[in-house]
């Protein structure tokens, strides 16, 4: 039982960060139909700004408070990685928008290469790790197996459930969340009526990099290794949560990450852990088979 | 009189619901054999929607759509058919299909019902003549034995694809198409895409031909020749013609038989001349004054 | 006076584009150190007590920086104008090289199925010495590639399917041939047909559920299947030996006689004095024959029906429906067959390389041979031939430049820069011809002359 709930804690916790990258994938998708194939090493990317940002805090300006260096970090990489994701928007992606859609996902396929062979070949090969960080934990049930909870995992908790509530509510409030839900529906129409189409495509690469910059400093915190090729499996759970949660639906992105977070521990918990991976790939095929709206989205009828 | 004349297609209490969405609403009619029948209403009535239960690409909610191939005496096996749960059944040269059980390229396939669409749907980086092979594609998969023989008896194969060439030549040449057989077809202008997909439905050899807005877009002196060609598919190849059309022209002068739908429901049915006297048709293309609004929604059903 | 009005206001002009182009060029300045300060300006380093610290790489930052700004600014205040130029006053069509084009254009397939023929032998002639590396690292490797993107242009470019799983085929293939040579130690020539069965076994096994899904969701669930299938390999450890592979992989033989220096080999046969050659030419001549053979495949099915409703459920798998065609079964035949090409590749490269191991059949895989096929363009065989010659031989030709050392110092791997210059090389290619090299598609009938079909015509399929 203690088990179970302290897998349950930490596959959460594991599938705030995909829910987090997530929402990238999905805004993006329904924005310009695209699977951005290079928002997995963008995540990758933003880990490493985030802890170089750490590096300089800690040993050259030697500041001690853990909370405020986080926070520093978590802005700090939050710009940065929407600067890139801005730039590879612009550069990658905007030339090939409206023709054949093959293009746009070879270069995104290409950038994904270019990203974690930049870092691989800029900061060199080897796993990076860094002294864990807010080791306290609470501990919520006495047995034979102590079930905690830690800072670090109600960090990661509070953050993404604030995140959602926030950009759900941009999303379906403000003028920016019309222009996006225009841009989704019909892209010329939109440019018609008066929406800065580039504009509003550019605000959710950043959007998406944002969030994607807060789940990596989450995942430098709690687990305290980065590595160059981290982009590509977690992006593609995370792309497995968007389209689990239903593609194009914020709150069915977090829900799916939640979702593949608890396979995947509960899997290497009571199955084995080296299959874990292929537990996740499984649920994508399934799920994209039986349920190809997911579980939030709506079923879509094809005019004939 | 239509009377003597058996159908060839018949639609029973059809409906077609999307969600909350009624589309159709117990749609019944008949179409004779060799009979152009013409499907017509306002925008939004649930024409297209009808079209597409025929031809198998949605499956109705309820209601039945049996074809029959042969002269007709087949009929009286259609409540059998219904209650055996099959799809269909032949005999001696005759067949009767229950198309609502039928996937979409079955229907083409084995009851013979071809289409066009509102929106022309041509294979535009393929040229004319390519259009015109694909679409006797079953035959020439039979012909060229499932590919083995193409590949490994090409001449014997060769004799069988010069009599879908041939056929496709016929094609062209009564839809005026000839001259343009090896440009891509997304090159020709719209009229000649309208004819092309024709041309090419007619290519499967139907029984019934579904034609969804051909005139769509076309002057009138198209309109004519398009009004020629029915009339002698008609004629030439015992082929019955269902057709959704808003031009009146091409409607009025080649149909035998109208059926009008408003709002997914069926207010009349009946000869051109009957139908264009009706009030309740009027009433549902003009509009009607105000007051008389509920009298006559009354009348209609709705 | 007259004459002065025009030059002050061209000068006036130029200053204009000047300030403009400067402007730009601050802001790229900018924007291109902004990007590049974390991860470049600075790196992270393991010291004594495995700690992480940190340097910096100001110098190295800033160059490129000045690059970047140099590029932006020659390519506004050179480029630019020029291109403009040339579209105000397109030059005079040059009639000697409108021949030289055409006839490129008409000899180019013949000629380059010659040299294909005769490389090896021109090799041996020119670099008796090297021979083996550029027989092999580059012709035979590169072929593979040619016959893999020529089996998926089965799927993409002429069914329109999006497969990015493609790999998993090559897997089944190469580790049915290891895993059945070693254990029944049946012959090469037996095993690539049995190979390749399997392989098209499995493409209907896993086409099946997942073809009527479409474009994207297609393409993720394909990626998703090749990656289960690597898992597999590597987790699977009693059957496939997992990481460390599969080794000891029987060679081919030519009809029983091995390539080896013993009184049975190649050489004692023929009389001929020993060199590891022979086999090396043994292999090329095989998968060029095996390449081949699946081009004529290919070309061929395209004038049956069954290829041409492969194309026609790229244009619009709607209408096909409407004609009767049973597109599943469609979809499936593509799948099939693009699947056994593989397996015939995968085959072979397991009895060329000897061991085979699951770091060979990655995503990465997938996505160079998509990239081959789209890169390619419009389902032309040549196109994709030449997209294989110039993705592979480029990233293999980047091992061979030795001579950077001298530039850059003797601690320069101008290895470890190849994958970074393919996907950069990825995304510009697609910005530069995002429908490929060929823009044109041949029609595979036609009644009264064949016409090539522009490619703005024909569409990309939607899965």
């Amino acid at each position: 039982m203690e088990v179970f709930i302290q897998q349950l804690i930490n596959g959460i916790t594991l599938g705030s960060i995909y829910g987090l990258i997530a929402i990238g994938y999905t805004m993006v998708f329904g924005i310009i139909g695209m699977v951005n194939f290079a928002h997995g090493d963008v995540f990758m990317v933003s880990a490493f700004i985030g802890l170089i940002m750490l590096l300089i805090l800690t040993t050259w300006l030697g500041m001690g408070s853990v909370a405020l260096a986080l926070f520093i970090v978590l802005i700090v990489s939050m710009v940065f990685t929407s600067l890139v994701n801005w730039t590879i928007e612009r550069v990658a992606y905007r030339p090939l928008r409206g023709s054949f859609r093959l293009a746009p996902l070879i270069s995104a396929i290409g950038m994904s290469i270019f990203l974690s062979n930049f870092v691989q070949v800029t900061q060199g090969p080897r796993n990076k790790a860094i002294p864990p960080l807010l080791r306290d934990v609470i501990v919520l049930m006495h047995g034979e197996y102590d079930v905690t909870i830690s800072y670090r995992q109600l960090i990661i908790w509070a953050i993404t459930a604030v995140l959602l509530a926030a950009f759900w509510y941009l999303v379906s409030r403000t003028s920016l969340g019309r222009a996006q839900r225009a841009c989704e529906q019909d892209q010329r129409m939109a440019a018609l009526v008066g929406v800065d189409v580039n504009r509003t495509i550019s605000i959710t690469f950043i959007i998406g990099a944002a969030l994607a910059a807060v789940a990596g400093t989450m995942y430098l915190m709690y687990y305290g290794v980065v590595n160059f090729s981290d982009g590509f499996v977690p992006g593609i759970k995370a792309f497995t949560a968007a389209v689990l949660g239903g593609i194009g639906s914020l709150p069915g992105a977090v829900v799916g990450g939640i979702l593949i977070g608890l396979i995947e521990t509960m899997w290497s918990a009571y199955f084995s852990i080296d299959y874990k991976d292929v537990a996740a790939f499984a649920v994508l095929a399934i799920t994209l088979i039986f349920l190809p709206q997911g579980l939030l989205g709506r079923p879509e009828v094809e005019k004939v | 009189m239509s009377a003597a004349k058996s159908p060839v297609l018949r639609v029973e209490h059809l409906s077609m619901r999307f969600g909350g969405l009624v589309a159709i609403d117990d749609l019944s009619f008949s179409a004779a054999r060799g009979d152009i029948t013409a499907l017509i209403g306002p925008n939004g009535a649930g024409k297209t929607t009808v079209f597409n239960c025929i031809t198998g690409f949605y499956k109705p909610t309820e209601g039945r759509i049996a074809l029959a191939h042969g002269d007709g005496a087949i009929w009286d096996e259609v409540e059998t058919l219904t209650d055996r749960g099959t799809r269909s059944f032949t005999r001696r040269g005759e067949a009767l299909f229950l198309l609502e059980r039928m996937p979409d390229f079955l229907v083409t396939q084995q009851a013979r019902v071809a289409r066009t669409f509102q929106n022309i749907r041509l294979f535009s980086g393929m040229t004319v003549f390519e259009n015109m092979l694909v679409a006797q594609h079953n035959l020439l998969m039979v012909a060229s034995g499932y590919t083995f023989l193409g590949v490994f008896a090409p001449r014997l194969y060769g004799r069988h694809e010069k009599t879908a060439v041939e056929k496709a030549k016929h094609w062209l040449e009564k839809t005026n198409l000839i001259d343009r057989a090896d440009d891509p077809a997304g090159d020709l202008p719209y009229g000649a895409q309208r004819r092309l997909e024709i041309a090419r439905a007619m290519c499967t050899d139907p029984v019934l031909l579904c034609l969804d807005e051909p005139a769509a877009g076309l002057n009138p002196r198209e309109s004519h020749q398009l009004n020629d060609l029915l009339l002698s598919i008609r004629q030439d190849h015992a082929t019955s013609i269902l057709l959704i059309e808003h031009d009146m022209s091409v409607v009025m002068q080649i149909s035998d038989h109208v059926v009008v739908l408003d709002y997914g429901v069926k207010i009349s049915d009946g000869t051109p001349e009957a139908v264009r006297n009706d009030q309740k048709v009027i009433a549902a293309y003009l509009g009607v004054e105000d007051e008389e609004v509920a009298k006559v929604e009354a009348e209609v059903g709705l | 006076m007259a004459v002065a009005a025009p030059d002050t206001a061209l000068r006036h002009e130029v200053r204009l584009n000047l300030a403009r182009a400067g402007k730009d060029a601050a802001i790229t300045a900018a924007i291109s150190f902004a990007l590049l300060l974390p991860l470049i300006g600075f790196k992270t380093v393991q010291n004594m007590r495995n700690e992480l610290e940190l340097e910096t790489r100001f110098p190295l930052l800033l160059t490129i920086v000045a690059i970047i700004t140099a590029a932006r600014l020659f390519g506004l205040v050179v480029i630019e104008p020029w291109r403009e130029r040339r579209a105000l006053h397109p030059p005079a069509p040059n009639a000697t090289l409108t021949a030289v084009k055409s006839a490129f254009a008409n000899y180019f397939t013949p000629f380059a199925m010659g040299f294909v023929v005769v490389y090896p032998i021109l090799i041996l002639l020119v670099v008796p010495q090297g021979a083996l590396k550029w027989i092999d690292n580059f012709g035979i490797q590169i072929l593979i590639y040619v016959m893999l993107g020529w089996g998926l242009n089965i799927v993409v470019g002429l069914a329109g399917l999006l497969d990015l799983g493609y790999v998993a085929f090559y897997a089944v293939g190469a580790y049915s041939y290891a895993l059945l040579a070693k254990a029944f130690g049946f012959s090469f020539w037996i095993l690539l047909p049995m190979a390749g069965c399997l392989s098209a076994f499995w493409g209907i096994l896993l086409g099946f559920p997942v073809l009527r899904l479409r474009g994207d969701y297609l393409a993720i669930v394909t990626l998703a299947f090749g990656e289960i299938i690597r898992l597999i390999l590597i987790n699977w450890v009693s059957f496939t030996n997992g990481y460390a592979g599969v080794s000891g992989i029987p060679r081919p033989t030519l009809l029983g006689i091995p390539f080896n220096a013993s009184d049975e080999g190649f050489a004692a046969t023929f009389g001929i004095e020993f060199s590891p050659v022979h086999r090396t030419l043994f292999l090329y001549y095989t998968i060029l024959a095996l390449a081949m053979l699946t081009a004529y495949v290919t070309v061929r099915l395209r004038q049956l029906p069954v290829g041409r409703a492969w194309e026609a459920l790229r244009e619009d798998e709607i209408a096909c429906r409407s004609l009767g065609i049973n597109t599943t079964n469609t979809k499936l035949t593509a799948f099939a067959m693009g699947a056994m090409f593989a397996g015939f590749a995968g085959s072979f490269f397991a009895a060329r390389q000897g061991f085979i191991s699951p770091e060979s059949f990655t995503f990465l895989e997938s996505a160079t041979i998509l990239s081959i096929v789209v890169l390619g363009g419009m389902g032309s065989q040549i196109g994709v031939a030449v997209a294989a010659v110039a993705m592979i031989g480029g990233t293999e030709i980047m091992r061979e430049l030795d001579f950077l050392k001298y530039v850059f110092g003797n601690d320069f791997d101008p290895t470890q820069y190849r994958m970074l210059i393919f996907g950069f090389a990825m995304v510009l290619i697609m910005i530069w011809k995002p429908r490929g090299l060929v823009g044109t598609r041949e029609p595979s009938a036609f009644l009264k002359e064949r016409r090539t079909i522009l490619g703005s015509f024909v569409k990309e399929g939607h899965g």
